[in-house]
C-alpha cells in the first residue's frame, strides 16, 4: 500500500474507509464476494427472496461487527485474547451440560435472546491466544512454546470434536496450527509430527472418528456405496458441476440445482449450484476473488510491525483459505464430506459473523501498523 | 531459555514469519490450483459425460414410510392400529394457481387456517412434484363431494393413507399416549433419512417412549422421473420394514373395569403385579380420546380439553403428586419396629390430640374424642394419628425419610413411559435448599401421618405397596411385556428388573404390620371393613385421607361447607390375595372425602375383576 499524504488525491471512498479504519482493498473484495453470494443464494434457494433478505440482514450485522472489530485497538484485542479463550472454553463445557441437540450433535447454546455455537468463538480465540502467547517469545519457537501452544489448541479442539463437529474442529485446529507454523516451528518437528500422525492413522480411524465420519471417507472412495446419504451428495454435486461446462447454464437455469438434485444446495453444497450455473469460467473468477482476499490478508500480516499482528493476521487468512479449500474440495469430490460452508456465501449466519469479525481483526492489525508508523 | 531470550531480534523474526507467510501463499495457491484443475477436468474435459448424465439425471430416490407397529394388551386385544384414512393432497407443480385452487376447494371441503399453515410448512420441505396433505381424515361425505368434482382440480388428489387409530378410544389413553403430526421440533430430533416419508410421530406416553421400536425402517424406491420431476416408473425398491409390535402388561378388560369404577370421579388408580412389576391397569380419570390428536386437534376442541376444570389431559397416575395421607403409615410402622423405636406391645394413649413437649399447639387426630390406648396394630387398623405423631417424634425425620426412600418414595419409578414425576421426600437438607429454612419438629409430626411436604404419585404409591407386599423387593414398573418383530415373528419378552431391595431385619415385624393391614379390611374395627362384605379372598389394605388445605387450629373440618375443590383426597392402597399377593393397587380419588368410602370400593372392584375369574 502506498500511503499518499496529499489530501486532495484522497477520494471520498478512501476517506470514509480511513475514518472507519477499514482496509479498502480487503473491504471492497469482501463486499463484492458477499453481494455476488447473495445473488447466487437467490438461485440456490429456488428463488426464495425471503431467505436472501435474511442472509442480507445477517450480512449487515456481520459488516457492522467487522467495522466494530476494526476499531478495537490491537493492544486491546491482545489483552482480550485470554478472556475470549477462557469464556469460549467455559461455554463449550456449558454446551455439554445445557446444550441443545440438533441432528445428532450437541453444539448449540441457548442464551435466551440468542442461540449460537460457542465453537465459533474459538475459531477466533484460539489463533488469538496462541499468537498472543508466542509474540512474547523468541522465535522460532522451541519445544516448551510448542508444548504450551499445543495444549492451548488441543483443549478446545477435543471439546469441539466430541460434540461431534469435525468441520469446526478442523478449522479451529488449523487456525492454531497456522500460528505455530508462521512462528517458525522447525521443519523436522513438523515432519516428525506428520509421520507420527500418519502412523497413528489406523488407530485414529478406529477410535477417534465417529461412525458417520468413517462412512463419509469410505463413500469418497466409492460414492455408490451410500446412495441415500453422503454418496448421493457427491454424485449429484459432480454431475451438476460437470454439466455446467465452460460458461455454465446461466443464473437460475441450472437444471440439477433447480430440480433439487443437489442436497443442501443453499448451504454446504452451494458451490455445486455455482459450478452448474456459471461454469468453469465463473469458478476461476470466484476462486481468484477468494485468492485475492487471502493474499491481501497475508500481505497485511507481512507488513504488520509486531509479531502478534503478523501471526494473527496470517493465521486468520490461512484459516479462510482452509474453509475454501475444504468446501470446494468436498463438492468436487476430492475431499470427504465435512460440514464446512463455502465462506461468506453459504446460507447461514454463524460462520459469516465469525469470518467478518476475523477480517475486522485483520483490519485492526493493519491500522496498528499505520498509526504506529 | 534465558540465553535465547537475549537473542530476540525483531528483524530476524520478521524475516522468518515473512518467509513462512510466503510459503503459505505458495501452498495455498498450489492447493487451489488443484481444485481448479479438478474443476477443469469436471467442467471442460469430462463436460460431455456429465452433460449427458445431467440430461438423463432422471433417477430419484423416494422414501417409502414404514407402517407403525401395533400395540396389543397382554391378552392380544388391539389397543392401537393403523387404518386407511382419506387425505386431500395437492401436487403443487401440477397446479397453475395455487391460491385460487385453495379458494375454490373451500366450496367442497372445509379446512382450517391451521391446516393451511401446516400445508405451507410441509411445502417448503418437499419437492414440487410430491403430494402434500392439506386435510387429513376426510369423512365419507367429503370424499364423495370431492370425488365428483375432482376433474375440475388439476393436481388435487384424494389418497388413502394408513393413519393411527385407537380402537378403545378414551380407554387407557394415559398409558398409551398418542401420535401426532411431526412438527419442526420433532424434526430436529430424528434421523432425517429414516423419517423422510413419515408424517406422524409418538408425542406422549408409550407411543413416544417406544418411538424407536414402533417406527420401523424406511424403504427406498428408485424411480425414473421426467425432466419436470414426475415419476414415470419404479426401477428398484427395497420395501420399508414395519415397526415392532408391542404387547403390553395392561389387561384392557381390567383397565375398563377400573375406569368404570371411577364413574364421574376424578383420580387415578394403578394396579401392579408385585411379583414382577407388570402394570395391569393404569387409570387417570377423566380421560380423553387420543384419536382427536392424531391428525391435529382443532384449537377449539383443544382449548376445551385444556381449560376443563376436570383436567382430562393431565396424567394423574404418573404426573399427579399428592400427599399420601395415612397410606404411608404401614411404612412408618415397619420402620418403627425395625429400628426398635416402638414395639408391638408399646401403648400410646390417644386422647384426640398430641402436643410436642413445651408447645401449646395441638396436633389433632381425625377422631375428635380419640381412640384411647393404642398399640401399633390398632393404630394401623383404626388409623390413629396420635400414635404416629408420637412415633414420628421419636424416630425423627432423617430416619423416616431414609426408610421411605427404600420403598421408592421421592424418586421416579423408571416406568417405560413419559411424564413421570418424582414426588417429594422431605428432609432437612431439602428444606434448607428449597426454602432456606431449618426443619421444624412440627413438620416431622405431620410428615408422620403422610401430610405436609411429603408427595407421591399414584404410580409410586402402587409400586411402594407392591414392594411392601413382596417383603421389600421393588421392581421397575413396566407397561410393555414383549416386543414382536413382525418380519420374523419373534417376540422378545422384556425382563423384570429389581431396582430396590429392602432387607427386612426381623420377618416378624413385617408379618405384624401385614396382619394389621389385613385387619384394616377384615377386622371388626378396620377402617375399610365395609369393602369386605361378600369378599372371597383376603385383602391387605390401608385407607388414607389427605388434606388439600389446612384446617386452622380451632376450626372444624366440615365436608359439607368446604367447596368441592378443597375437599380431602381419598386414598386406598392394597394388595391381594393376602397370602400370596398377585395384585397391588393404589387408588386416589381427588376431593373424594374419605378413603374408606370412596377409594376402597374402587380397589375392590379392580381386585374382584382380576382375581375372581382366575381363582
Amino acid at each position: 500500500m502506498n500511503q499518499s499524504l496529499d489530501p486532495d488525491s484522497v477520494s471520498i471512498t478512501r476517506r470514509v474507509m480511513d475514518a472507519l479504519r477499514l482496509d479498502p482493498v480487503l473491504f471492497l473484495l469482501l463486499i463484492v464476494l458477499t453481494l455476488f453470494g447473495s445473488t447466487l443464494l437467490y438461485s440456490a434457494t429456488g428463488s426464495d427472496i425471503a431467505s436472501v433478505v435474511r442472509q442480507l440482514t445477517r450480512l449487515a450485522v456481520a459488516i457492522l461487527l467487522l467495522i466494530a472489530a476494526a476499531n478495537v485497538p490491537l493492544r486491546v484485542i491482545r489483552k482480550m485474547s485470554i478472556w475470549l479463550y477462557l469464556g469460549g472454553i467455559a461455554m463449550l463445557i456449558a454446551v455439554i451440560y445445557f446444550g441443545e441437540v440438533g441432528k445428532g450433535a450437541q453444539r448449540w447454546l441457548d442464551l435466551g435472546i440468542i442461540r449460537f455455537q460457542p465453537s465459533e468463538i474459538l475459531k477466533l480465540a484460539v489463533p488469538m491466544i496462541v499468537a498472543a502467547y508466542l509474540s512474547d517469545r523468541v522465535l522460532p519457537v522451541g519445544w516448551k512454546e510448542l508444548l504450551v501452544s499445543s495444549i492451548l489448541v488441543l483443549i478446545p479442539l477435543l471439546l469441539i470434536a466430541r460434540q461431534p463437529d469435525l468441520g469446526t474442529a478442523i478449522l479451529v485446529g488449523s487456525a492454531g496450527f497456522f500460528v505455530l507454523f508462521l512462528a517458525g516451528v522447525r521443519w523436522r518437528i513438523i515432519i516428525s509430527l506428520a509421520l507420527l500422525l500418519s502412523s497413528m492413522a489406523p488407530l485414529l480411524w478406529k477410535f477417534a472418528l465417529h461412525e458417520y465420519q468413517r462412512k463419509r471417507i469410505l463413500t469418497l472412495l466409492d460414492p455408490e456405496s451410500d446412495p441415500l446419504g453422503s454418496g448421493y451428495h457427491i454424485i449429484q454435486s459432480k454431475i451438476a458441476i460437470g454439466s455446467g461446462g465452460v460458461y455454465g447454464k446461466g443464473w437460475l437455469n441450472g437444471s440439477q440445482s433447480q430440480l433439487e438434485f443437489i442436497p443442501e444446495r443453499s448451504t454446504d453444497f452451494i458451490f455445486s449450484v455455482f459450478g452448474e450455473e456459471f461454469g468453469f469460467f465463473g469458478s476461476v473468477v470466484l476462486i481468484l476473488i477468494y485468492l485475492a482476499i487471502i493474499y491481501r490478508g497475508l500481505y497485511i500480516a507481512a507488513h504488520s510491525t509486531e509479531n502478534f499482528g503478523r501471526l494473527l493476521a496470517g493465521a486468520l487468512s490461512l484459516t479462510f483459505f482452509v474453509y475454501l479449500f475444504v468446501n470446494t474440495g468436498m463438492v468436487t469430490g476430492i475431499l470427504p464430506v465435512v460440514g464446512v460452508p463455502l465462506p461468506l456465501i453459504s446460507y447461514g449466519g454463524t460462520s459469516m459473523v465469525t469470518l467478518m469479525v476475523g477480517f475486522g481483526l485483520i483490519m485492526s492489525i493493519r491500522s496498528a501498523r499505520r498509526f504506529l508508523g | 531459555m534465558s540465553k535465547r531470550e537475549q537473542l530476540k531480534d525483531d528483524y530476524l523474526e520478521n524475516r522468518l514469519i515473512r518467509r513462512r507467510l510466503g510459503l503459505s501463499a505458495i501452498i495455498a495457491t498450489i492447493l487451489l490450483s488443484l481444485v481448479l484443475g479438478r474443476l477443469y477436468v469436471l467442467q471442460v474435459v469430462d463436460y460431455e459425460h456429465f452433460a449427458t448424465l445431467s440430461d438423463s439425471n432422471r433417477i430419484r430416490i423416494k422414501a417409502l414410510p414404514p407402517t407403525r407397529g401395533l400395540i396389543f394388551d397382554r391378552n392380544g386385544v388391539v389397543m392401537a392400529n393403523n387404518l386407511p384414512a382419506y387425505r386431500l393432497e395437492i401436487v403443487r407443480e401440477q397446479v397453475d394457481d395455487l391460491s385460487a385452487t385453495l379458494q375454490r376447494l373451500r366450496r367442497y371441503v372445509d379446512y382450517s387456517e391451521q391446516d393451511l399453515k401446516r400445508f405451507e410448512q410441509s411445502s417448503k420441505r418437499r419437492r414440487p412434484f410430491e403430494s402434500i396433505p392439506l386435510r387429513f381424515n376426510l369423512n365419507d361425505e367429503e370424499v364423495a363431494r370431492l370425488a365428483v368434482n375432482l376433474h375440475k382440480f388439476e393436481g388435487v388428489e384424494i389418497n388413502a393413507r394408513l393413519t393411527r387409530n385407537y380402537p378403545l378410544g378414551s380407554h387407557a389413553v394415559h398409558a398409551l399416549g398418542y401420535v401426532g403430526r411431526i412438527d419442526a421440533k420433532d424434526l430436529g430430533k430424528v434421523d432425517e433419512i429414516d423419517y423422510a416419508g413419515t408424517t406422524h410421530i409418538g408425542k406422549l406416553g408409550l407411543e413416544k417412549f417406544y418411538e424407536d421400536e414402533l417406527h420401523g425402517t424406511v424403504g427406498v424406491q428408485q424411480v425414473e422421473v421426467n425432466a419436470k420431476g414426475r415419476t414415470l416408473r419404479v426401477l428398484t425398491e427395497s420395501p420399508p420394514i414395519q415397526g415392532n409390535n408391542l404387547y403390553l402388561t395392561i389387561d384392557s378388560r381390567l383397565q375398563m373395569v377400573a375406569e368404570q369404577a371411577f364413574g364421574d370421579l376424578r383420580g387415578a388408580a394403578v394396579a401392579i403385579d408385585p411379583n414382577n412389576g407388570e402394570i395391569l391397569a393404569l387409570v387417570s380419570m377423566p380421560t380423553f380420546d387420543p384419536n382427536l390428536f392424531v391428525n391435529g386437534i382443532s384449537f377449539d376442541a383443544y382449548n376445551q380439553l385444556r381449560d376443563s376444570s376436570q383436567r382430562p389431559l393431565f396424567n394423574r397416575a404418573l404426573s399427579g403428586q399428592y400427599p399420601p395421607g395415612s397410606t404411608v403409615k404401614p411404612f412408618y410402622a415397619l420402620a418403627g419396629l425395625e429400628a426398635n423405636v416402638t414395639q408391638k406391645d408399646k401403648e400410646v394413649y390417644c386422647k384426640g390430640y398430641y402436643q410436642l413437649p413445651g408447645e401449646p399447639r395441638r396436633y389433632r387426630d381425625w377422631k375428635k374424642e380419640g381412640h384411647g390406648p393404642m398399640q401399633i396394630s390398632d393404630a394401623i387398623i383404626q388409623s390413629c394419628d396420635i400414635y404416629f405423631y408420637d412415633l414420628a417424634y421419636r424416630m425423627g425425620i432423617d430416619r423416616m425419610s431414609l426408610f421411605l426412600a427404600q420403598f421408592g418414595f421421592g424418586v421416579k419409578t423408571g416406568i417405560d413411559s413419559t411424564g413421570e414425576r418424582s414426588g417429594l421426600l422431605p428432609s432437612r437438607e431439602w428444606k434448607r435448599r428449597a426454602e432456606g429454612l431449618p426443619w421444624f419438629p412440627g413438620e416431622t409430626l405431620i410428615t408422620g401421618i403422610g401430610q405436609g411436604a411429603l408427595l407421591t404419585t399414584p404410580l409410586q404409591l402402587a409400586n411402594s405397596i407392591a414392594a411392601f407386599a413382596s417383603k421389600g423387593k421393588r421392581f421397575r414398573p413396566r407397561l410393555v411385556k414383549s416386543i414382536e418383530q413382525v418380519r420374523d415373528q419373534t417376540r422378545t419378552e422384556t425382563s423384570s428388573e429389581v431396582v430396590g431391595q429392602y432387607q427386612i431385619l426381623k420377618e416378624i415385624n413385617w408379618t405384624h404390620i401385614h396382619n394389621a393391614l389385613v385387619n384394616v379390611v377384615h377386622g371388626p374395627r378396620g377402617t375399610a371393613r365395609r369393602i369386605s362384605r361378600g369378599i372371597k379372598y383376603r385383602v391387605a389394605g390401608k385407607t388414607g385421607t389427605s388434606q388439600v388445605f389446612e384446617v386452622a387450629q380451632d376450626e372444624e373440618y366440615d365436608a359439607e361447607t368446604v367447596s368441592d375443590k378443597l375437599r380431602d383426597h381419598a386414598l386406598f392402597v392394597s394388595y391381594a390375595p393376602a397370602e400370596k399377593p398377585r395384585i397391588a393397587i393404589a387408588v386416589i380419588v381427588e376431593n373424594g372425602g374419605h378413603g374408606s368410602t370412596v377409594a376402597a370400593p374402587i380397589a375392590r372392584k379392580i381386585m374382584d375383576a382380576y382375581l375372581l375369574d382366575q381363582l
